[in-house]
């Protein structure tokens, strides 16, 4: 009896479980999409090193699952209060009837069983058809082979999905029916009657108000965008913060009455059709919403700034790799081991000789390299870091004490570095015979390495005096990297007197002797065993080992890199939003059946259908677009902060397709739950027959 | 003079054929220009349907009712809506006011929903608030002021669209009697004054004594007419009595 009462209560009210059930589908859907991402078959088609990125994407994924488990079992709870109090009456009528509170929470549990079963298996279904596209989309973003495709279903995803959903709606269930043991019979058939305190607030306050958060407001962008040089901690960047939540709050709290009262002025916009009911209604409403709707701003500008940010730091990423991976390999291998026991002969006889020599000596065919270019690296204990930074020591080592200080420096004569740099087509140096340039591109090293040089450091090797060239570091490298880590290499003059006992290490750049991608890879599988070439078995054999770094395996880590980073904001910033537009949602609805009332006192002066629905039209479109358009104003100085924090030089036209993509899913998620609200307050306020 | 409402024959069934419940059976009047009628009955007797129809919130099973020469009973949709805004005032007993707008606000509301210039709404909102004697209050909220006022903001907005007629439903049903008695004097001074045409539906025998007319209907018919003529208020609030005692006289009857 009482399920048969839960299930035609749902059929009943389905259009009020519209917005519920369609949070929770897509709940489901997403969190089954980013979750079975392990079982997709297609991903195996890829390098070793693709595949340990994708295993660490899915570990980083379970853990923001759970994370983002909670905030939707928080929506959840919250949406299902919602519904519990719009049914105030329902339950009252039940309890006047004689059923027990205990009956009345059986229903709701046979309905949140309903709801959650029907919605889990919709969602699921969903999220398996989903998934098929994101793998799609992973395959390519990993540039994986897909002449393998086929659709996957994955078992452990849709258990976890199960999993997790089943101790939300147990969490639901408990809440309810702690819910409904609170409830008093008479407040519950008075539900509808309750007269809510009217509070009008002063409109020169609001005014006063918003010209305050507008400041505070305008003070927090321009700390995080003109401003950015100062916020050199974490700390710094707290009250900033706080700052602007605190002037969020202010605006939402003042913004309606400021409005109001600049229509006000405008008389012929104030007296047009119901214009003035709206605004009253907007002025009225917004007072009861402030921190729902400054909440509300605040994801979706997390939203916004985390979608485009990494989408375009994505593409900027990818950029950037090829310009960091000038030539196809690098390889190093240290110079002159002590004598101790601790290396073996092969080792330190192979440590005196170059390179080239270690190649061919043992079975590498130096015809399958081309532009090889082999130099020395120096370094001795008599110039360390310390000793480059004499002249602000103490200084420094008050702001950085955990920096090593006894790191000898790399010094490289400045012909061998021209070689390099003019096979990476870098920038040549000159320099004078008593003159040393610092090359570093490590930014915090940089700005140290600076204060020691513009405080007149000299170098001394052999007893010979160099001062700097320039009043700064230079941009340069000679080891690739994915990123600018380069923190100091000294050039000095080839008449230095640099001896081959200093020789620290033996570096190698060049290109492979390929076209194709192929046979790039091929040539590749030399150096990494992966073909069991002799080249590689001899040096396992002799046990001499040599560091290396090539295009391929960067440009694969790195672009692995971004595209976790840009997985998980997608996931985040979809969950967000879908929150976000769901309180929204909801919100609507409840104050629709509030205001049901007064729609049918429009009604009754003779305001028609149309006049009404557009008044509800513009009602809730303002309410909808109100927090994004302050999201929006926020992720401009947003993004562009993040774009200065991540040292990503963005320009607009790089922005510009990862804000359109931002702008596409922002307006399907946003503007479905908009119609589904409007559609649904409509149905609410319409008269009864 | 002119007639502002004619009903002809009108009839209002409700239920199917099995059960059939005529709420109003076969009712005809009319109404002049400037009169001010009332309309009494118990509860259940149709007055309240009759209201609704002639208000066209409802619609008749027969007959005709014609306002300013235009017969509503085949008006439809927007047309409706239209004629509803344009021509009539309507006064409710639970006031129904916004309680998001000024006093000033819902009075205008109903000129800016006829899409009246904004430059004549203050003025007129002014003019009509000196006459009800509401211009103190025009700039507070309906919760700022008392259940008489509120009425009077009402019938500011009732009677601000010049209307051909204005209805009111049991206007001091949520009134005391002190400002019942002040809300039917400004009545009497819209009918008197500014030649308003008033249908106001009532039981109460007090309210309904400030009307030059009264129509009481019992079972969906009219039972009984009484005109107040040269009579003093106390007088024709005395066969008023009367009238209501026979009504209710047939009831005992069945005892």
């Amino acid at each position: 009896m009482l399920f048969k009462l839960a299930l035609k209560n749902m059929r009943k009210t389905i259009k009020d479980f519209a917005i519920y059930f369609l949070t929770l589908v897509l709940g489901v859907a997403i969190f089954y999409m980013f979750n079975s991402l392990d079982s997709q078959e297609a991903m195996f088609q890829v390098s070793n090193s693709t595949r340990e990125m994708i295993k660490l994407m899915i570990t980083m994924l379970g853990f923001v699952s759970v994370f983002v488990a909670i905030i939707l079992g928080l929506l959840i709870v919250y949406a299902n209060n919602f519904l519990i109090n719009r049914r105030k009456k329902e339950f009252g009528t039940y309890m006047l009837l004689g059923m027990g509170k205990g009956q009345i929470s059986r229903i709701l549990l046979f309905e949140t069983i309903l709801v959650g079963l029907i919605s889990l298996i919709v969602g699921l279904i969903i999220g398996i058809f989903a998934s098929q596209f994101m793998s799609i989309l992973v395959g390519k973003l990993f540039a994986a082979d897909m002449s393998k495709f086929e659709f996957v279903f994955s078992k452990d995803a849709c258990i976890k999905t199960c999993i997790y959903f089943a101790v939300m709606y147990v969490a639901v269930m408990i809440f309810n029916t702690f819910t409904i043991s609170r409830y008093k019979l008479i407040n519950l058939l008075n539900a509808s009657k309750k007269n809510e305190q009217i509070k009008i607030k002063n409109l020169w306050v609001c005014i006063i108000v918003f010209i305050l958060g507008a400041v505070m407001l305008g003070y927090a962008y321009y700390k995080v965008t003109g401003g950015i040089s100062e916020l050199s901690t974490e700390e710094k960047m707290i009250p900033i913060i706080l700052i602007g939540i605190v002037s969020t709050i202010l605006i939402f709290w003042s913004v309606s009455g400021f409005i109001l009262k600049l229509v006000q002025l405008k008389k012929n916009i104030y007296f047009k059709d119901v214009n003035m009911f709206v605004l009253r209604q907007l002025h009225n409403k917004i007072n009861t919403t402030v921190v729902s709707m400054s909440v509300i701003c605040l994801m979706l500008f997390m939203t916004i700034t985390i979608l485009s940010s990494s989408l375009s730091l994505n593409n900027t990423m990818r950029r950037d790799l090829e310009k960091m991976t000038p030539v196809d390999l690098n390889l190093y291998k240290t110079a002159n081991l002590p004598e101790t026991e601790k290396f073996s002969k092969a080792q330190i006889e192979d440590s005196k000789k170059t390179m080239i020599q270690t190649l061919e000596e043992n079975g590498f065919d130096m015809n399958k390299l081309k532009d090889v270019i082999e130099i020395p690296i120096y370094a001795t204990n008599e110039l360390t870091w310390r000793d480059t930074l004499k002249p602000v020591f103490e200084e420094i080592q008050a702001q950085n004490p955990t920096l090593l200080y006894d790191t000898a420096e790399e010094i490289v004569k400045v012909s061998d570095y021209n070689k390099i740099a003019k096979l990476y087509g870098e920038k040549e140096y000159s320099l004078n015979d008593d003159e040393y340039i610092i090359l570093c591109n490590f930014d915090n090293m940089t700005s140290i390495r600076n204060k020691a040089i513009k405080a007149g450091s000299t170098i001394n090797i052999k007893g010979k005096e160099y001062k700097s060239k320039y009043d700064e570091c230079q941009e340069g490298y000679i080891e690739m990297a994915a990123s600018k880590i380069n923190t100091g290499i000294i050039l000095v003059p080839d008449s230095c007197d640099l001896t081959e006992d200093m020789k620290e290490e033996a570096f190698l750049a060049a290109n492979y002797n390929a076209n194709t991608k192929e046979e790039k890879e091929e040539i590749e599988k030399i150096f990494t065993g992966e073909n069991n070439s002799e080249f590689y078995n001899n040096l396992e054999e002799k046990d001499i080992s040599i560091d290396g770094m090539t295009k391929i395996s960067l440009i694969e880590s790195s672009s692995g890199v971004a595209t976790i980073v840009l997985f998980i904001s997608i996931y985040l910033g979809i969950i967000f939003l879908i929150a976000s537009s769901a309180i929204l949602a909801l919100k609507q609805l409840t104050e629709s059946s509030d205001n049901k009332q007064r729609y049918t006192i429009l009604r009754k002066i003779g305001a028609d259908e149309k006049m009404i629905n557009g008044a509800l039209f513009k009602q809730i479109g303002i309410f909808f677009l109100m927090p994004l358009i302050l999201a929006i104003i926020h992720s401009i100085f947003g993004i562009q902060f993040v774009m200065t924090m991540m040292s990503v030089l963005a320009d607009a036209k790089e922005l510009l397709p990862s804000v359109i993509a931002t702008v596409i899913i922002l307006g399907v998620v946003y503007g479905a739950y908009f119609l589904a609200t409007y559609l649904g307050s409509k149905n609410i306020i319409k008269e009864e027959e | 003079m002119e007639r502002v409402l004619e009903v002809k024959n009108i009839e209002k069934y409700y239920g199917n054929k099995s059960n059939l419940t005529k709420a109003i059976d076969n009712i005809s009047f009319n109404i002049e220009k400037g009169e001010f009628v009332g309309i009494m009955g118990a509860s259940g007797s149709g007055k309240t349907t009759l209201l609704n129809c002639i208000s066209t919130i409802d619609r008749v099973t027969a007959g005709k009712i014609i306002i300013n020469n235009q017969d509503i009973t085949k008006l439809k949709g927007n047309q409706l809506n239209k004629f509803r805004r344009e021509e009539l005032g309507f006064i409710f007993q639970d006031f129904n006011l916004l309680d998001t707008l000024t006093a000033f606000e819902n009075i205008a509301l109903a000129l800016t929903i006829q899409r009246v210039k904004p430059k004549q709404i203050e003025e007129r909102v002014n003019e009509i608030a000196k006459k009800l004697d509401i211009t103190d209050i025009l700039n507070k909220y309906p919760y700022q002021i008392s259940g008489g006022q509120k009425q009077r903001v009402a019938s500011a907005r009732a009677i601000i669209t010049n209307p051909k007629l204005i209805l009111a439903d049991e206007p001091t049903g949520a009134l005391d009697s002190k400002s019942a008695r002040q809300l039917l004097e400004s009545f009497e001074d819209l009918n008197k004054k500014l030649n308003a045409t008033i249908l106001m539906v009532t039981h109460d025998s007090f309210t309904a004594s400030y009307a030059n007319r009264i129509l009481f209907i019992k079972d969906g018919k009219i039972f009984n007419e009484l005109v107040k003529g040269e009579d003093t208020r106390k007088q024709f609030f005395e066969k008023i009595i009367e009238v209501q005692t026979l009504l209710g006289g047939e009831l005992g009857d069945v005892i």
